[in-house]
């Protein structure tokens, strides 16, 4: 029976009921609704920045991040691709590089780059490069002295699809290594800083340039799920290294790092931007908060005879309490269910075609935020935001039911 | 000898005793002395009213009978528990199980039914289901008011929610039963009616009744009057 009569009371008064059920709803809305938007944020600024070469897990010489010359290179490049085979499912992808430093010029500039020489194919699968360009063509396997340049890389040195470029940079042999390369093609990057930073020529052409024969720099690749906490990663290289330890590597030269080691900045930023979505759902709580106890407050005062009568026929302040919190139980669960009900609409509704916002991309450049957003809901999320609405609202609800508790039967009979 | 066997027997048969009870209480600023000094013993099956004009303290006495409120001296003793050995815990305990309450209005709980709202005392006191049901069906017969089970408060009339009230009151088969002026809303046919079926009750069932009241009717229906005047009681006849 209490909970018939918890339920009938919430029921007294629709228009009351209904001015809590809003605050409830459109909190809860609101905690799922943001949330979902920066999720899908934080996924799409790391897939841009694990397709920006970086990749679920690279390979490398263990001193090539600290001093990326060719000399760091990885060598033993057969054995390696037969253990990946093994190790590695069918779903991932991934691609050898070389990479090195480099100072390219034209006959108007000269400026400090990274060249990149790729496997076209391959490579097409594992990084943004295969879809982004946008004038001229991408490379392919067969391309001698060829080259893609970033849009802004164009702009700034002033040049066109069909120029040459001259590259410059240390080969294995410790002698400066030099070779021209014509632009075939044109692409384009959420960031102008990656359009500027990097160029792509085939594996071999770059390989020859640097004299490095079979060696490259590194392996970068890309499993089939992104994990944006970086446990499935984590344990994806863990199994690699101990299989290239025990398959093909003597001389312990080789390093596995997953994209949580390779972007710390990223890493960082992704715990932080959890805790302060929960700080949001706090704060919108206690906005929510001061409703739940006003209305709950009123409730209370206009139902005080009542509270005397039940006291008076024997009824205990902790049972009063219960009522009360049970009332409010009630009008949580309600409230909680049909705003993540709406928030879940909501979700579903911008999903397909994301956020567009191109127009804000000069300051979203900046941040590596993606020119387009979908909203993503993570099952945590929708728990934690339910449970601070239902236990924090249950928590303020406690001053009104020990206020309606304390009540005397003659204190609240004799009111009218 | 014989004036212990007395007392012994006098305690036995007492349902209240009360001994000079005093009480106090401000309006506002203003000290009202609504009890100074009251003596008062009710017999088990007792029908008596405590009358005396507004202000008189027939009301806040009726109320520290009922352990709704304590006295500032005095003491008071309901079926051998006295009040000043207990908490509000052990006193609401006590109002659930030995008294039976009727007030002058809202008496009942408005959104629960006739017969849940006889069944409520029940479920405090932990009645099985089956049991509280069959029990408030009876008993909402025996008040007249087969048939209107399930209507709420607002679709009663004040007599047939006072009836309610009073089903309510003795569902559970209380020591005493305490009305604060339990006709005062009610026209006189229907105040008369309710009266008569009281009265029944208490022949019956040996129901012992307490009224505070200032109408007539009721005055005349009490087997014992006990007027009350500024605090204290003036007159107390057994008819």
């Amino acid at each position: 029976m209490y909970v018939i009569l918890a339920w009938r009371n919430i029921w007294r008064n629709p228009r009351r009921t209904f001015v809590i059920l809003m605050a409830v709803i459109i909190g809860v809305w609101s905690m799922i609704f943001l949330g979902a938007l920066m999720r899908g944020m934080e996924r799409e600024m790391l897939k841009n920045a694990i397709s920006t070469l970086t990749g679920s897990i690279q390979i490398h010489h263990r001193d090539y991040l600290d001093d990326p010359v060719v000399n760091n290179s990885l060598d033993n490049i057969g054995r390696l691709d037969t253990a990946l085979d093994k190790i590695l499912g069918q779903d991932s992808l991934w691609a050898k590089r070389v990479r090195v430093n480099a100072v390219v010029s034209n006959a108007r500039h000269s400026g400090g780059v990274t060249l990149v020489g790729i496997e076209p194919e391959k490579e097409k699968a594992v990084s943004f490069i295969g879809k982004a360009v946008t004038q001229g063509r991408y490379l392919v396997k067969e391309d001698k002295n060829k080259i893609l340049v970033g849009r802004a890389f164009l702009k700034k040195f002033n040049t066109k699809i069909g120029n040459k470029l001259i590259f410059m940079s240390q080969g294995t042999d410790n002698e400066i290594a030099s070779k021209a390369f014509r632009i075939v093609g044109v692409f384009r990057a959420e960031s102008e800083a990656v359009e500027k930073r990097f160029a792509f020529v085939p594996l071999p052409q770059a390989a020859g340039m640097l004299k490095m024969g079979n060696s490259i720099s590194e392996i970068s690749i890309l499993l089939p799920e992104l994990d944006i906490s970086g446990k499935k990663e984590a344990l994806v290289a863990k199994k690699l290294v101990a299989a290239l330890d025990d398959i093909t590597i003597d001389d312990k030269t080789i390093t596995v790092e997953t994209w949580q080691d390779l972007l710390p900045m990223m890493k960082a930023y992704l715990e932080m931007s959890g805790f302060f979505l929960y700080i949001w759902y706090f704060v919108v709580f206690v906005a929510m908060g001061f409703g739940i106890v006003n209305t709950t407050l009123m409730a209370i005062f206009e139902r005080m005879r009542e509270f005397g009568l039940m006291k008076a026929l024997g009824m205990r302040p902790v049972q009063i309490i219960i009522g009360v919190i049970t009332e409010s139980f009630f009008l949580l669960v309600l409230g909680i269910s049909l705003g993540t009900g709406f928030g879940f609409l909501s979700v579903a509704a911008i999903a397909r075609n994301g956020i567009d916002l191109s127009a804000l991309a000069a300051g979203a450049e900046m941040w590596g935020i993606p020119r387009k957003l979908y909203p993503e809901i993570w099952a945590q999320d929708v728990v934690v935001a339910g449970l601070v609405v239902l236990v924090l609202g249950i928590f303020v609800s406690l001053y009104p039911a020990v206020k309606a508790a304390r009540f005397t039967p003659t204190q609240a009979m004799t009111k009218n | 000898m014989k004036l212990m066997r007395y007392t012994r027997w006098r305690h036995d048969m007492a349902i209240v005793e009360i001994k000079d009870v005093k009480k106090t209480y401000f309006q506002g600023k203003v000290k009202v002395e609504a009890l100074r000094g009251v003596d008062l013993t009710i017999d088990k099956g007792e029908f008596a009213a405590i009358a005396g004009p507004s202000g008189s303290g027939k009301t806040t006495l009726l109320n520290i009978i009922g352990g709704l409120d304590l006295p500032d001296g005095g003491t008071v003793i309901l079926d051998n528990n006295p009040y000043a050995q207990m908490n509000q815990a052990s006193l609401a305990s006590l109002r659930l199980h030995k008294i039976g309450f009727v007030f002058q209005a809202y008496n009942l709980i408005p959104v629960l039914s006739a017969i849940e709202n006889v069944e409520y005392v029940m479920l405090l006191q932990g009645v099985p289901r089956k049991e509280r049901e069959e029990k408030a069906r009876t008993i909402l017969d025996d008040v007249g008011l087969e048939g209107k089970y399930n209507r709420r408060p607002a679709e009663l009339s004040g007599g047939q929610q006072q009836r309610v009230a009073v089903a309510r009151a003795i569902v559970s088969s209380p020591a005493i039963v305490l009305a604060d002026e339990p006709t005062a809303n009610l026209d006189s046919k229907t105040g008369e009616s309710l009266l008569l079926m009281m009265k029944k009750m208490n022949k019956d069932k040996k129901v012992t009744f307490i009224f505070s009241t200032h109408d007539s009717m009721v005055m005349a229906y009490a087997r014992r009057l006990i007027t009350i005047k500024d605090g204290r009681i003036v007159n107390d006849e057994t008819k």
